[in-house]
C-alpha cells in the first residue's frame, strides 16, 4: 500500500496537517486557495468579505483601544505594515471616530491571536476593506464610552456631553475633562451596543479621507530605529543562515563540514529534515550554519562541502516548461472553465479571426528585506519577532512542528521590509523556531538575497492563448482563451495541475467584456517548484494577455485602442461575476460587489483625457493603455514609451483607480505609484529563469527591478471616487498592478510596430 | 586591532578582518538601521558615510574603516533633522521604509557635497539604491526640497 512507502515521520506530518485543516484556523490555508470552507453545513448561510474570513472580525475597543492618564492613545493595528500604510490607516479610522487628536494618538502592533483581533492575514488587499467598519466602531465605541464617563462625573444626561479635539465637553456649563482624566472611569463601563452606536458623519471626518496625515512610522524610518524581523536582538542570541537544496524537493546526499566548523565564530552545523511534500509552509530543509555573527555563519556557509540529491525536478528548465506550456494550449483537451454562446459556430462564421500567444515568467517577489526571523524555543515555549503577513497562521504551524500548544507559542509582529505575497509563507520562522530548539538559545535566521532569489514561492509561469472572431465591423463576436500555469494549489495538495476557482477568478472567469460567444478552458500544469502569492497574484498573466488582446484585436480591426477597449468593455452595466462564472469574487458579496462597467469606463476615460489619447506622437514615442478589474477595484493605466535603439524609456504613466470612498488618500497614491515602477519591470526586465531546476538569478546584478533612471518618470495618480463611506471599500494594494504591463506593452506597439508577447521586453526590440 | 570612530564614539575591534562594515555594526554594535539588501553592493540598502563619503557597508570590509569617521542613519543629525529626513518626513517618501535608511544617507551626501543639484544628478547617484516598493518619484521630490532647504 501506498502508505507504507510513506516514512513514518512525513506520515506523522501529514496526518497533523490533515487534522488541522479540519480543525480552527486551518480556514486561513482553506479560504485563501479558495476551496469550500469545510465544516459547514450544506444549508448553511454563505458568508462573504470579513465575515467569511478565519476568525472574522472584531470591534471591541476594549481590544483595541487604550488611553493612558497623560491622554495618550494607543491603537492597537492587527494587521501587518509592509508598506501599504495600513498602520497610519487604521489608527486615522480609529483617531477619527474617537475624536482623538491625531497628535496623542500611537500604534502599536498586536501579536498573531486572531481569537483576540479577528483575521489577520494581510493579504488580498483586505485591510481596510474588511476593518473599516469594525475599527470605526471600536473608535465610537471608546468615544461613547468616554462621554459616558463624563456625563457621569458631572451628573448630567450623555446628550448633553460630546468628545471633540481629545477632551469631553458640556454644553450647558461649558466644562471640559480630558480623555487621560476619564480612561479610568471609561474603560470601567460596559461596551455599548453595536446597534445604537453613534457613527460620525463623514463629512465631519478630521483624518479619514484627509491626503495631509503623515505616516505613524515616519520618525523612526528617517532615522532608523525601526524594527523589522531582521533587526531583532535578544540577549545570548546565535546568527544562522541555511544552505537548502539548490533544486526543489531535493535533499543532502552527503555533508563535509569539517572546514566550516574552523570558520572562527561558527558554532554548530545542523542538518535539517528533507522537506515535507507538498510543501505548504514547511522549511526546505538543508545544512544550517549557526554562529556568532551573521558574516560567521554566511563565512561558514562557503565552507560547507555538500553534495545534493536533486530530486524529481532536477530537470526543470525554463525554456522547456515554456514549450509544455505552449503544446498544452494548443488543444481543446483542457478542463472547461467557461462557455457561453457557441464558441465554435461564431469562430467559424467571423469575417476576421486572430490568434496570439503570451508568456509570462516566473516572478521572485524580492522584498527588500528579505525573510528573517529570531526564534527563542525554551523551557516549553516559543517566541518568535518576525516580518509576518499571516501572524496566525505563523502562530499555528510553529505550534505544530514544535508540538507545543497554541497558547504557549507568541508571534511578535514586526514591521515588514515588504512582503508582496512572499512574507505570507512563514517557512523561515519555522526554520528559525527548528534552529533555536536545537541550540537552547534565541536564534536570528537570515535569508541572503541568493536565497530569496532561488527558494522563492515564485510567481507562476503562463501560456495564456487567445483565439478571436471578429464580424465585418471588427467587434469582437467570438472568445477562445487557453490558460496553463503551474497553481498555487501545488503547495497544499499532491501534484494538482488545474488552476483554482481563486486564481481564475482574478481577470479570467470574472472578465467583463461585452462578447456573446466565450469560452475559456485550462489545460493541465504541473508545478516544478513553490507557487506562492505575488501581488495580484494570476491578475499578472490574465491582464496581461487580454489587456494585449484587445489592443491587438483594435489593431485588426484598424481601430483606435481605446475607443476599441470602450467598445469591448461594452455600455455601463453593472455585472453579477457569479452569472458570468465567477463564483470567488474576492470572497465578497457579488450583490454588494458587482462589477462596474461604468466604473470600468470611467477610469479608462480618466487616463485616456490625462495622457493626451489621440495626439500625435513623435517617431519611436506611443501610447498604450489597459484597464483591469481586480480586488474589487476598478483601475486603468494610460503609458507613454520612447524606444531609442530597442531600448525603452517610461517618460510618464497615467493610473486611475476606483475602490470606493478612500480611507487615506495619501497611501492609495502611493500604492498606484509602486504598482507603476513594479509593473513597469515585469513589462520590461524581471524574471526568474530556471535550468537544471536551479533559479538562475542570484541577486539584483540579473535579477533586474527598476531604479531612479529606468522606473516610468513622471506618474501622475487619479482618484476616481464613486460612493461614499456607507458604500464598500475597493482593495487598494494589489489592483494598481495588473493594468501596467499590458499599458507599457501596447504603447510599445504604438512606438514600433513591434507587439511583445513575452514578458520581460529585456532585448527583444534590439536587432 | 581596528579602531574606528561610529557616530562619534571611538571603537575597536578584534575579529575577522574581513567582517563587511555591514555586520560588524549591526551585529557588534547594534546599529540595525544600516540594512542589509543584497550584500554585493546592487541595493544600496546598506549606504553608510565613510569619512564624509556614501559607501556600500556590505562590500566594505572593517579593516578599510580603520582609522576612519563612520557615520549611520541613527548618527545622520543630532535630532533626525537633517534636511533631506525632514523632507522625506514631509513628504510621506516612505512605504515600507526597509530601503529608506540607505536612500536617506545617498540623498544627503548628495545635497550635502552638490550645490546646484540637476535632475540628472539625482537619477544617476539615486540609481545605486533600490527600493521594491516604488518609492523613486518622492524620493526625487524630496530631494530637490531637501535642497531647497540646504540653499535657502
Amino acid at each position: 500500500m501506498m502508505s507504507n512507502r510513506v516514512p513514518e515521520s512525513l506520515r506523522i506530518a501529514n496526518v497533523s496537517r490533515r487534522s488541522l485543516l479540519l480543525g480552527m484556523g486551518a480556514g486561513s490555508l482553506v479560504l485563501a486557495i479558495g476551496l469550500p470552507r469545510p465544516g459547514r453545513a450544506q444549508d448553511a448561510p454563505v458568508q462573504f468579505g470579513a465575515d467569511a474570513m478565519p476568525n472574522g472580525w472584531r470591534d471591541d475597543p476594549n481590544v483595541f483601544v487604550s488611553i493612558a492618564e497623560d491622554g495618550i492613545v494607543t491603537v492597537t493595528v492587527h494587521r501587518s505594515e509592509m508598506g501599504q500604510g495600513v498602520r497610519t490607516s487604521i489608527a486615522m479610522v480609529v483617531a477619527d471616530e474617537l475624536e482623538a487628536d491625531w497628535d496623542m494618538v500611537r500604534v502599536t502592533q498586536a501579536p498573531g491571536n486572531e481569537p483576540r483581533y479577528g483575521n489577520q492575514d494581510t493579504d488580498g488587499s483586505r485591510s481596510l476593506r474588511h476593518f473599516f467598519g469594525p475599527m470605526r466602531r471600536a473608535g465610537a465605541s471608546a468615544r461613547t464610552m468616554l462621554e459616558q464617563a463624563a456625563a457621569e462625573a458631572w451628573d448630567v444626561p450623555l446628550s448633553e456631553v460630546r468628545a471633540e479635539g481629545h477632551v469631553v465637553r458640556h454644553a450647558g456649563s461649558d466644562r471640559t475633562m480630558g480623555f487621560g482624566e476619564l480612561a479610568a472611569a471609561a474603560a470601567a463601563l460596559p461596551v455599548p451596543d453595536r446597534e445604537g452606536l453613534r457613527l460620525k458623519d463623514p463629512a465631519t471626518f478630521r483624518y479619514v479621507g484627509k491626503a495631509d496625515i503623515g505616516l505613524v512610522d515616519n520618525d523612526d524610518i528617517t532615522r532608523g530605529t525601526t524594527t523589522y524581523g531582521i533587526d531583532v536582538r535578544r540577549e545570548g542570541m546565535l546568527y544562522a543562515v541555511i544552505a537548502r537544496p539548490p533544486v526543489f524537493g531535493g535533499s543532502v546526499a552527503s555533508l563535509d563540514d569539517s572546514a566550516a566548523l574552523q570558520v572562527p565564530g561558527v558554532e554548530r552545523i545542523v542538518r535539517l529534515d528533507p522537506p515535507a511534500i507538498p510543501a505548504e509552509f514547511q522549511p526546505l530543509g538543508g545544512v544550517a550554519v549557526i554562529a556568532r555573527n551573521t558574516w560567521a555563519a554566511i563565512k561558514g556557509r562557503e565552507a560547507l562541502v555538500i553534495e545534493w540529491e536533486d530530486g524529481p525536478h532536477a530537470a526543470y528548465s525554463s525554456d522547456d516548461f515554456r514549450a509544455e506550456l505552449e503544446a498544452a494550449v494548443q488543444t481543446g483537451d483542457g478542463k472547461l472553465i467557461l462557455n457561453r454562446g457557441d464558441v465554435d459556430a461564431a469562430l467559424a462564421e467571423a469575417e476576421t479571426r486572430v490568434v496570439a500567444e503570451y508568456y509570462i515568467p516566473h516572478l521572485a517577489q524580492a522584498p527588500m528585506e528579505p525573510p528573517a526571523a529570531v526564534a527563542d524555543v525554551r523551557d516549553g515555549s516559543c517566541e518568535v519577532w518576525a516580518c509576518v503577513q499571516a501572524p496566525q497562521v505563523t502562530r499555528l504551524r510553529l505550534a505544530q512542528r514544535m508540538e507545543l500548544p497554541e497558547e504557549d507559542v507568541t508571534v511578535n509582529v514586526t514591521l515588514l521590509g515588504g512582503g508582496f505575497g512572499r512574507k505570507s509563507k512563514p517557512d523561515f520562522v519555522l526554520e528559525a523556531a527548528i534552529l533555536s530548539r536545537e541550540m537552547g538559545a534565541p536564534v536570528k535566521l537570515t535569508w541572503t538575497r541568493e536565497d530569496d532569489l532561488h527558494h522563492s514561492y515564485y510567481h507562476t509561469v503562463s501560456v495564456e492563448r487567445l483565439e478571436a472572431g471578429l464580424d465585418a465591423q471588427g467587434k469582437a463576436v467570438a472568445w477562445l482563451h487557453r490558460t496553463a500555469a503551474p497553481t498555487i494549489g501545488s503547495i497544499f495538495a499532491p501534484d494538482p495541475k488545474e488552476k483554482l476557482p481563486f486564481e481564475l477568478g482574478m481577470g479570467l472567469t470574472n472578465m467583463p467584456l461585452d462578447i456573446p460567444n466565450v469560452r475559456a478552458e485550462n489545460p493541465q500544469a504541473p508545478a516544478h517548484v513553490r507557487i506562492g502569492w505575488y501581488r495580484s497574484v494570476s491578475n499578472i498573466p490574465h491582464a496581461f494577455a487580454i489587456q494585449s488582446f484587445i489592443a491587438e484585436l483594435a489593431a485588426a480591426a484598424g481601430r483606435d485602442p481605446l475607443e476599441y477597449l470602450l467598445e469591448t468593455i461594452g455600455p455601463a452595466r453593472l455585472i453579477d461575476p457569479s452569472e458570468i462564472g465567477d463564483v470567488w469574487n474576492y470572497g465578497e458579496d457579488p450583490a454588494r460587489y458587482p462589477i462596474d462597467t461604468g466604473r470600468l469606463r470611467a477610469v479608462t476615460e480618466t487616463v485616456a483625457e490625462a495622457i493626451g489619447w489621440g495626439r500625435q506622437m513623435p517617431a519611436g514615442s506611443g501610447l498604450g493603455i489597459a484597464a483591469h478589474y481586480s480586488f474589487v477595484s476598478h483601475v486603468a493605466v494610460a503609458a507613454e514609451v520612447e524606444v531609442v535603439d530597442g531600448a525603452v524609456r517610461i517618460p510618464r504613466v497615467e493610473i486611475a483607480i476606483d475602490c470606493g470612498a478612500h480611507v487615506n488618500p495619501d497611501r492609495i497614491r502611493s500604492q498606484m505609484e509602486g504598482a507603476v515602477i513594479m509593473g513597469a519591470g515585469q513589462a520590461l526586465t524581471a524574471e526568474i529563469t530556471f535550468q537544471d531546476g536551479r533559479a538562475q538569478q542570484d541577486n539584483f546584478d540579473t535579477y533586474l527591478i527598476p531604479r531612479m533612471e529606468t522606473a516610468p518618470r513622471e506618474i501622475n495618480v487619479h482618484l476616481v471616487s464613486s460612493g461614499g463611506y456607507d458604500q464598500p471599500l475597493g482593495g487598494v494594494g494589489e489592483p494598481g498592478l495588473p493594468p501596467v504591463a499590458p499599458a507599457i506593452v501596447n504603447a510599445i506597439f504604438a512606438a514600433t510596430g513591434t507587439r511583445i508577447r513575452r514578458l520581460p521586453v529585456a532585448d527583444q526590440l534590439r536587432s | 586591532m581596528i579602531t574606528l570612530t561610529v557616530n562619534g564614539t571611538e571603537h575597536s575591534f578584534d575579529g575577522d578582518p574581513e567582517m563587511p562594515l555591514l555586520w560588524y555594526l549591526r551585529d557588534e554594535l547594534g546599529l540595525t538601521g544600516t540594512k542589509f539588501g543584497c550584500g554585493i553592493a546592487q541595493c544600496g540598502a546598506c549606504t553608510i558615510h565613510l569619512d564624509g563619503y556614501p559607501t556600500f557597508a556590505c562590500i566594505t570590509p572593517i579593516s578599510i574603516a580603520d582609522g576612519s569617521d563612520v557615520r549611520t542613519i541613527e548618527g545622520l543629525a543630532e535630532n533626525g533633522d537633517h534636511p533631506v529626513q525632514v523632507a522625506w518626513r514631509d513628504l510621506n517618501v516612505s512605504q515600507c521604509g526597509y530601503c529608506q535608511a540607505g536612500q536617506i544617507m545617498q540623498a544627503a551626501a548628495l545635497v550635502d557635497s552638490t550645490p546646484d543639484l540637476t535632475d540628472e544628478d539625482i537619477d544617476t547617484v539615486m540609481s545605486a539604491n533600490l527600493c521594491r516598493c516604488g518609492t523613486y518619484p518622492r524620493i526625487r521630490a524630496a530631494i530637490k526640497q531637501a535642497a531647497e532647504a540646504r540653499t535657502e
